[in-house]
């Protein structure tokens, strides 16, 4: 009896746990009868869907279908008005005079000037850690008050009425109409913010956006839903009803769905093609190929004992075999890079050639030269690092040029792995000879790549290599109004960076896509971003 | 037996302090931090971001502060997802891990005592064969290669079930049954060596010599003996499974628990990395406590008083 009533006891506990827990699974049905719905799929959950807090591609390929800043950026990389009707620049350049047109939000509130003046100074509000304030800081007074050197009354942003906004910038910038397409630059309801600093935790009431398509759920870690938008000003061109996020992290598994039909898309900004599948999509002729302004180099520590060496340096950059790389290793379809700007940015194709890839004679001769500034005998007393967080596609690229150095330039190559937080540190504090470090573009200019070198102690330059005749170029470009001129400055300005070598460059990204029959408006445009609005679905 | 069950519960409380304490000076040991990413930052803005989750202060006040809010039981916010609190994080995906886990230990028990109880009863002949195979192929074949095999001929080839996902019971066989195969091949193995060793003893001859058949034999006396080995298997295989696999989760793309445990650690997310160790642990310690409960109801010779008189 006793027994009987332990085992009960169990059942009843079971049951109850297995009643209360359940599947999650909600039956609501799935494919309404003409509702048009794209299934897509992220690798992970999106650390933060508000616009100024957000870092990562993929929450901001949302972001860029939920809100909608003043302007967008079709996939041919063509700026276009978005809650702007109209842009008047001042002859100097310095000053932008925003009309915005008759929008609402998702909560039936007017869409006015005063809600971009708030979300533009809560991502320089020093409190608010925006990780990407500095995107803002084209416009006047945006560094000095995000730093807590200045006021916010001193910044340049300013509501004049509900329906103009005017910005004032420190120097002509000519990317300025891209920038406020950027997610960063966003609106947000002033209104309902205000109320609510967690509004944008979770899909809901408070979640009130302006773009093309609403957020209609978050299940945090299992998928994002999104439905087309009943407010915004031009859905009649929003041609999809809902759209399908499903956080998938192995792309194993998010190609099989892709083969199973549960997937529309697969491909950056969303879950990429797995490595191992780009063969039998390039054979079937269903792999489609995109430059991308990003770059994947080798960065020197000119600090370090060998590395100083201007001529090692070049030695080691050109003794590369990249196309040999790409064909065997990465087989992306990536371009060899040849400088530290993508030659998919704007203007860069006119860019001069720095070296011939994989010029082992030239290389041996800068080998040589280089030993003997140093006073090595030998090629094999040169002992290199090359540091690496660990990854497998890292690994394999950086086995790949190990034995390219060691074969043809005798030179001893040891591979320093460690994860990745303690290797960005190790990055950041010098320790290391030979580093990787990958850079994608957040606008389509030379100056989002050339940045990080003005000077030493700028946090993303990490070779300790500066120069006066590039900062006097860099300076020069700031303050030039025509576009022509500037952009010989910035291309010189690229000259004297390489022609010192503190960086190897090794390859331009390609973005790598397949998609769905019948679905058209999702190629990237060269930032790697997918323009939401845009997609079509023909059934 | 409240003595003991009180006694225990002490010893819980200090086995937790001893692992917040550990678990806070490994973090901080490690270096990185949770704002690390690929673009530095400004100092400014660092500075800011330390200073909102108060990691600016001097480790003894932030080891005081952990171990407040590890008794309030409130971790506070996560600092790699923002606007999310690690409570919520836990109470949102913890239930579907459960879910999971209970459905993998249903299948690896019943499954594994099946084949165990089998095997035994037809010890050296083809059934002990076919049963040993399939639990030595079971421990020995990893869950994620099964988890990769079942999604692609199952899923994607024979289009049976869902590939992945979380929506529905469908959705839960495959993985339950990745994450159970190689528990069940244990169990299997354990009851059928302890089978073994009862079925020689003298009560169950006994119980055989009256006339009763085998298989009630089987029910009624050698397998309440035999279970023993599998009840101490139990407590920390039940923690194991709830709190969710991060391979299985990866594979099927479910919203899980064992997800947290290992991103968190490479996100450098503190507030979660103490959630979550905190939460394992005490499911791990009560898992062992009533585990060792049940060993007082299932075999009366342990005296739960701790072997005083």
């Amino acid at each position: 009896m006793k027994k009987n009533f332990l085992w009960l006891a169990i059942l009843a506990a079971l049951t109850l746990v297995l009643g209360a827990c359940g599947f999650g699974g909600d039956k609501s049905s799935d494919d309404k009868s003409g509702e048009k719905t794209l299934n897509l799929a992220i690798a992970s959950e999106p650390p933060s869907l508000n616009p100024q807090l957000a870092t990562d591609t993929q929450s901001g390929s949302i972001l860029n279908g939920v809100f909608e800043g003043l302007t967008r950026v079709d996939d041919q990389g063509k700026v276009e008005n978005a809650m702007a009707k109209d842009v008047k620049v001042s002859d100097d350049k310095l000053t932008y005079t925003f009309t915005l047109r008759d929008a609402k939000w998702s909560n039936g509130d007017q869409v006015v000037a005063g809600d971009f003046e708030y979300a533009w100074k809560w991502a320089l509000e020093p409190k608010n850690a925006s990780q990407y304030s500095y995107i803002f800081y084209a416009i006047k007074g945006a560094e000095a008050y995000n730093t807590g050197k200045g006021k916010v009354e001193d910044v340049g942003i300013k509501a004049i009425d509900d329906k103009t906004l005017e910005v004032t910038l420190n120097n002509p910038t000519p990317y300025f109409l891209e920038l406020t397409a950027f997610y960063s630059y966003m609106p947000v309801n002033k209104k309902v913010v205000e109320k609510n600093d967690k509004w944008f935790a979770e899909a809901g009431d408070n979640y009130v956006t302006n773009g093309p398509y609403t957020l209609k759920e978050w299940k945090h870690n299992d998928s994002v839903t999104l439905a087309k938008s009943d407010t915004y000003w031009d859905k009649e061109n929003v041609n999809v009803d809902k759209i399908n996020v499903a956080m998938v992290e192995s792309s194993t598994t998010a190609d099989r769905m892709f083969q199973s039909g549960d997937l529309d898309f697969l491909g950056a900004p969303f879950q990429s093609i797995a490595l191992d599948k780009v063969n039998s999509y390039k054979k079937d002729k269903s792999l489609n190929i995109k430059d991308t302004a990003a770059i994947y180099v080798y960065k020197f520590n000119t600090k370090d004992d060998v590395m100083k060496n201007k001529n090692i340096r070049k030695a080691l950059t050109l003794g590369m075999d990249r196309q040999g790389l790409i064909d065997n290793v990465t087989k992306g379809e990536q371009k060899p890079a040849n400088g530290v700007v993508p030659k998919s940015i704007n203007g860069w194709d006119s860019q001069t050639t720095f070296f011939k890839d994989n010029d082992m004679t030239a290389a041996k001769e800068a080998l040589q030269a280089g030993m003997k500034e140093l006073g090595i005998k030998d090629a094999s007393d040169i002992k290199v690092k090359l540091s690496i967080n660990t990854d497998e596609a890292h690994a394999a690229i950086a086995q790949y040029i190990q034995e390219g150095w060691n074969k043809n330039l005798g030179i001893n190559v040891t591979i320093d792995n460690s994860e990745w937080q303690v290797y960005l540190d190790k990055v950041d504090n010098g320790d290391f000879q030979v580093a990787r470090m990958g850079w994608s573009g957040d606008y389509n200019d030379a100056t989002t790549f050339l940045d990080q070198y003005t000077t030493a102690s700028n946090g993303n330059n990490q070779t300790g290599w500066e120069s006066k005749e590039y900062q006097t170029l860099m300076a020069k470009a700031q303050k030039e109004t025509n576009d022509e001129t500037r952009l010989g400055y910035l291309q010189k300005a690229e000259q004297v960076l390489m022609a010192d070598y503190p960086v190897a460059p090794i390859y331009d990204y390609t973005t790598l896509y397949v998609v769905k029959d019948g679905i058209t408006g999702m190629e990237p445009d060269v930032l790697g971003n997918i323009n939401l609005k845009n997609v079509k679905i023909s059934k | 037996m409240i003595k003991y069950i009180f006694k225990r519960l002490m010893y819980i409380l200090v086995a937790l302090f001893v692992i917040v304490s550990l678990t806070f000076f490994l973090m901080r040991i490690a270096p990185g931090s949770p704002f690390a990413s690929e673009k530095s930052l400004s100092p400014e803005i660092e500075a800011a971001l330390q200073a909102e989750y108060g990691l600016d202060n001097p480790w003894y006040v932030q080891y005081k502060d952990y171990l407040i809010s590890t008794a309030k039981f409130d971790f506070g916010e996560s600092m790699k997802y923002k606007g999310r609190s690690t409570n919520d994080m836990i109470s949102e995906s913890f239930p579907i891990s459960l879910t999971l886990g209970i459905e993998a230990m249903i299948l690896a028990v019943g499954l594994g005592v099946l084949i165990g109880v089998v095997t035994a009863l037809y010890h050296n002949r083809f059934p002990d064969y076919l049963g040993t195979t399939i639990a030595v192929l079971g421990i020995s074949v990893p869950s994620f290669i099964l988890a990769g095999l079942l999604q692609y001929f199952v899923g994607l080839e024979m289009k049976l079930l869902p590939i992945s996902g979380w929506n529905g019971f469908a959705y839960s066989i495959m993985p339950a049954l990745a994450i159970a195969i190689t528990h069940m091949g244990f169990i299997a193995k354990l009851v059928r060596s302890s089978m073994l060793e009862q079925n020689s003893s003298e009560y169950v001859k006994m119980a055989r010599a009256k006339g009763l058949g085998k298989w009630t034999t089987v029910f009624k006396h050698t397998l309440r003996n035999a279970l023993l080995p599998v009840v101490t298997y139990l407590g920390p295989l039940f923690a194991g499974v709830i709190t969710g696999s991060f391979i299985i989760e990866q594979i099927f793309a479910i919203p899980g628990l064992g997800k947290y445990f290992v991103t968190s650690i490479t996100n450098r997310d503190y507030t979660v990395i103490m959630g979550t160790t905190v939460f394992y642990s005490i499911i791990l310690l009560f898992a062992v406590l009533i585990v060792d409960i049940i060993y007082g109801f299932v075999d009366p010779r342990i005296n739960l008083k701790g072997g005083k008189k």
